[in-house]
């Protein structure tokens, strides 16, 4: 009989261990630490000494040499040995991964620090729970202010009051830096931006039928008409689904287009809600949009395509054997990565150059500036960028910070391409194809308008505004003022 | 299960409660010390990551599971150390406490919570059922409450119906269990596994280009058929996902298939539980197959049915990862479960969030109790 007792015992026993681990595992949402996709050690981790921040002695000599105080006291070694560990969205193998895990090297050499990058799928969710699990990471990448703001309004981040303040305003594009701020109060450095007001079309194409590249919305609403004419397909390449992101490729054409055909501080108060949504100006837009958008045969399988077709895909026709199927299409510096043949051979060989290309950058095909639409409003720019926020007060995750706010923090991204720092130190020699051209657009943009969707709230710029445009392709535009009226009752009071 | 009282003089009794006292001690220095152990980050300096977590876990493992052990253990000594007739009494509650606890503080704790918050959680100088009157009057949710219903009537009655059919059909060939294989098998497939198969059976390419999905391919190879012979003007590719309300009824498809194979398998069960000797009776007084299967076999299967239904139903209230991966709730596509994830997770939303949590758990209910009564009719339920 006795045996049955321990029988029972351990029976009750399973269960509780069995409810433990049920309960356990609700909290470790953290992506698991493979280090499969860091650089490796550079082995002389085993001299770790716990640093509570507040012993660092001042440095001999090499004090102020960058400017930043963190930074110096890390390059002559002082936090060797520790570890900080970085987030960002950018998929795992990615380009971008890839990229910025190069690019983090020369900082781990020249200190020592071991930073650990992880970049995680699925991310706005990811750091939401390990934010609210307290298991945040010392670091991390956001795109949009918004989430920013929510985080800092939480008590979340790290204020960034240790940083020089004068050094970084003069070194930053304005625009980028007053968007790091809280409250008046430095919480986000930006490292990473983008250009969007680029069309991208198919350059010996272009030449062997005599189309010159339109200035004036005119001139691109004339070209359209030609290609059409001439029976060379159609002249849109458009589409925007992109997973749980869909739609976000339209609000950045009505942001484009509201930036051309009204002041820019129309463009402020919409996003800010001081106008509503479905003001005349930005319906004035929606008819710009939809006269590329909906006019018949302009958009490569109309309706449907736009709708259906994933964003890497949208081109495609464009490098279809037998010449391009639609000629022209609005996306950032990001898409040569996804010409063609491009796709593929970039997903292999993440470090390749853009010279060895299938489809190389800039001779396949190349870019002009989103025309003018009323000459008033100048040559704007929509771009949009990503900044780093910090969890953790620790000195060697503030010398990373410092060391991003550095040209030298994305210099081999710069050379590698398809980064556009916000940084107006950079070196204009460092830029590789086309980032050269994008740096002068934003150099000459009488407005930087930031990606507007981003900085509404999310249930209206990551919600109705993209669901609102998925609905209003399905219709083929016929309901503008309907979908326009209801993203305006959407908004949260 | 019975526990023999033994009986003890006082003098074991002394000794058994400071064995007792003793491990609780015991136990209690070794958590706290491991407990140190695990919070220094300096302990596991120079080891490699994976290498320091592994010993983390192991440490966690042997510590909380001998842990426990001793705690019980101490718990059963000391309760044996009392006045037999207390013994009794007491000791199911010492081993059934600790899960009901556990139990409580990982299910009905947030529950109690997640209700709170749902009439709490709202902007300043709101009513209390702010968050109820907003969902209630939003369109959009109208047409998710609708979309929900939808499916609840829709998926349950088919993927029934479909694996009673099949039950009834398979349980006369010889390759039966073959052929159930095959039915059965979606159900290991994962919510989301099957969303990304269908996205491929559903994809549409335009007209004139390679159709990579079967169904797309296969209607415009038929369609192009009938388009010769004069019977259709043009088959067009279908766009499945993208043309309201044909995208319902597609996502409904998945979960149809994903969960017919459940069904057949209750319901083949319960078939072959039907006695041989009523469906042999109704033969000899010349039934036909057809009144068999539905005079004799179908009533005496209720119950099964009753539980297949209600299961289905329940899973198709939780369903989020299949729209989600899909359609991502776009084109009127969305249900509860997923709005609640976007309330939650990307606008922030706690509130409103909360509120649909309890919308989902107040639908439930009503099922869980038919379930429950059920089940008790057939003497197997609670």
């Amino acid at each position: 009989m006795k045996n049955r007792t321990w029988l029972a015992l351990l029976l009750v026993l399973g269960m509780v261990v069995a409810a433990c681990g049920d309960g356990g595992s609700t909290d470790t949402t953290e992506p698991a630490d493979d280090g499969g996709t860091t650089a490796p050690d550079d082995g002389d981790g085993g001299t770790t000494t716990p640093d509570d921040g507040g012993t660092t002695t001042p440095d001999d000599g090499a004090a102020g040499e960058t400017g930043y105080e963190h930074l110096d006291q890390a390059l002559a070694g002082d936090f060797d040995g520790t570890t900080v560990e970085v987030w960002a969205q950018w998929l795992p193998e990615s380009v971008e991964a890839t990229n910025f895990d190069a690019a983090l090297q020369p900082f781990r050499d020249a200190t020592g620090i071991d930073v650990n990058f992880q970049p995680t799928p699925d991310y706005e969710t990811a750091l939401q729970v390990a934010v609210d699990g307290g298991n945040a990471p010392d670091m991390a990448q956001i795109a949009q202010p918004g989430k920013m703001h929510q985080y800092a309004d939480a008590g979340s981040l790290v204020a960034l009051d240790f940083m020089n303040a004068d050094k970084l305003s003069a070194e930053m594009t304005g625009a980028f830096f007053d968007l790091g701020h809280h409250n008046d109060t430095l919480y986000g450095v930006y490292y990473k931006t983008d250009v969007k007001s680029i069309v991208w079309y198919p350059v010996q194409a272009f030449a062997d039928n005599g189309y010159e590249v339109p200035t004036t919305w005119d001139e691109l609403i004339a070209l359209s008409d030609q290609i059409i004419a001439d029976g060379n397909g159609n002249p849109w390449c458009i589409s925007i689904e992109s997973q749980e992101a869909d739609g976000w490729v339209a609000t950045d054409w009505m942001e484009d287009i509201l930036l051309r055909t009204a002041p820019p501080e129309i463009y402020e108060q919409w996003y800010n809600h001081e106008i509503p949504f479905n003001h005349p100006e930005v319906l004035e837009a929606a008819d710009y949009m939809s006269d590329v958008w909906f006019t018949e045969d302009y958009a490569y399988g109309g309706n449907t395509y736009i709708n259906a077709t994933w964003i890497g895909e949208t081109q495609d026709p464009m490098f279809a054997e037998g010449g391009p199927q639609c000629w022209m299409q609005k996306q950032a510096a990001w898409i040569p990565g996804f010409w063609g043949a491009n796709r593929d051979f970039v997903a292999d060989n993440p470090e390749a150059p853009q010279t060895e290309w299938p489809n190389v950058p800039g001779e396949d095909a190349d870019y002009f500036y989103f025309p003018v639409i009323e000459e008033e409003f100048g040559t704007p720019a929509l771009g949009a960028a990503d900044m780093f926020v910090m969890f953790n007060d620790r000195p060697e995750v503030r010398a990373l910070m410092e060391w991003l706010a550095t040209p030298e923090g994305a210099q081999i991204w710069i050379e590698a391409g398809g980064f556009l720092s916000p940084l107006t130190t950079v070196p204009q020699e460092w830029y590789v194809y086309p980032n050269v051209g994008l740096s002068e657009i934003i150099a000459n943009a009488t407005t930087l308008g930031f990606d507007a969707s981003d900085l509404m709230p999310a249930e209206v710029g990551a919600g109705t505004f993209w669901s609102g445009m998925i609905d209003w392709v399905a219709a083929n535009g016929e309901n503008t003022e309907e979908i326009f009226q209801e993203i305006e009752d959407s908004w949260p009071s | 299960m019975a526990i023999e009282t033994m009986t003890s003089t006082p003098d074991q009794r002394g000794l058994k409660l400071a064995r007792a006292i003793l491990v609780v001690i015991v136990t209690g220095v070794v958590l706290w010390f491991a407990v140190r152990f695990l919070s220094e980050p300096s302990a596991f300096a120079g080891l490699p990551p994976t290498v320091s977590k592994l010993i983390q876990a192991l440490i966690a493992i042997v510590v909380g599971v001998a842990g426990i052990w001793a705690l019980f253990y101490a718990g059963n000594s000391i309760v044996e150390a009392l006045p037999g007739r207390a013994t009794q009494i007491l000791r199911p509650y010492l081993f059934v406490l600790p899960a009901v606890a556990v139990v409580g503080l990982y299910l009905i704790y947030p529950t109690i919570g997640t209700v709170a918050q749902s009439f709490t959680v709202r902007p300043e100088g709101e009513a209390i059922l702010y968050n109820y009157t907003e969902a209630f009057t939003d369109p959009d949710f109208l047409i998710i409450l609708r979309n929900n219903v939808m499916w609840l009537i829709i998926v349950p009655a088919v993927a029934v119906v479909v694996g009673l059919v099949f039950a009834g059909l398979v349980d006369r060939i010889r390759l039966e269990s073959l052929s159930k294989s095959f039915v059965f098998m979606p159900l290991a497939i994962s919510f989301v596994g099957a969303a990304v198969i269908w996205q491929f059976v559903y994809a549409w390419k335009p007209e004139g280009q390679e159709q990579i999905g079967i169904l797309n391919a296969f209607w415009v190879w038929v369609g192009g058929f009938l388009v010769d012979l004069g019977i259709l003007e043009s088959a067009e590719p279908v766009p499945w996902l993208l043309e309201m309300p044909t995208n319902n009824f597609a996502l409904m498809a998945i979960m149809i298939w994903l969960q017919v194979g459940f069904a057949m398998v209750v319901l083949s069960a319960a078939i072959k539980g039907v006695p041989t000797e009523l469906t042999e009776a109704a033969r000899i007084d010349g039934a036909t197959e057809s009144q068999i299967f539905f005079r004799i076999t179908i009533p005496s299967i209720k119950g099964a049915l009753l539980v297949v239904y209600t299961t289905i139903a329940i899973a198709v209230l939780k369903v989020f990862d299949l729209i989600f991966v899909t359609t991502g709730g776009n084109l009127d596509s969305s249900v509860v479960a997923v709005e609640m994830v976007q309330q939650m997770f990307r606008f922030r939303n706690f509130g409103a969030a909360a509120t649909m949590a309890v919308i989902l758990l107040v639908a439930v209910i009503p099922i869980m109790i038919i379930n429950l009564r059920n089940l008790r009719e057939q003497g197997i339920g609670p």
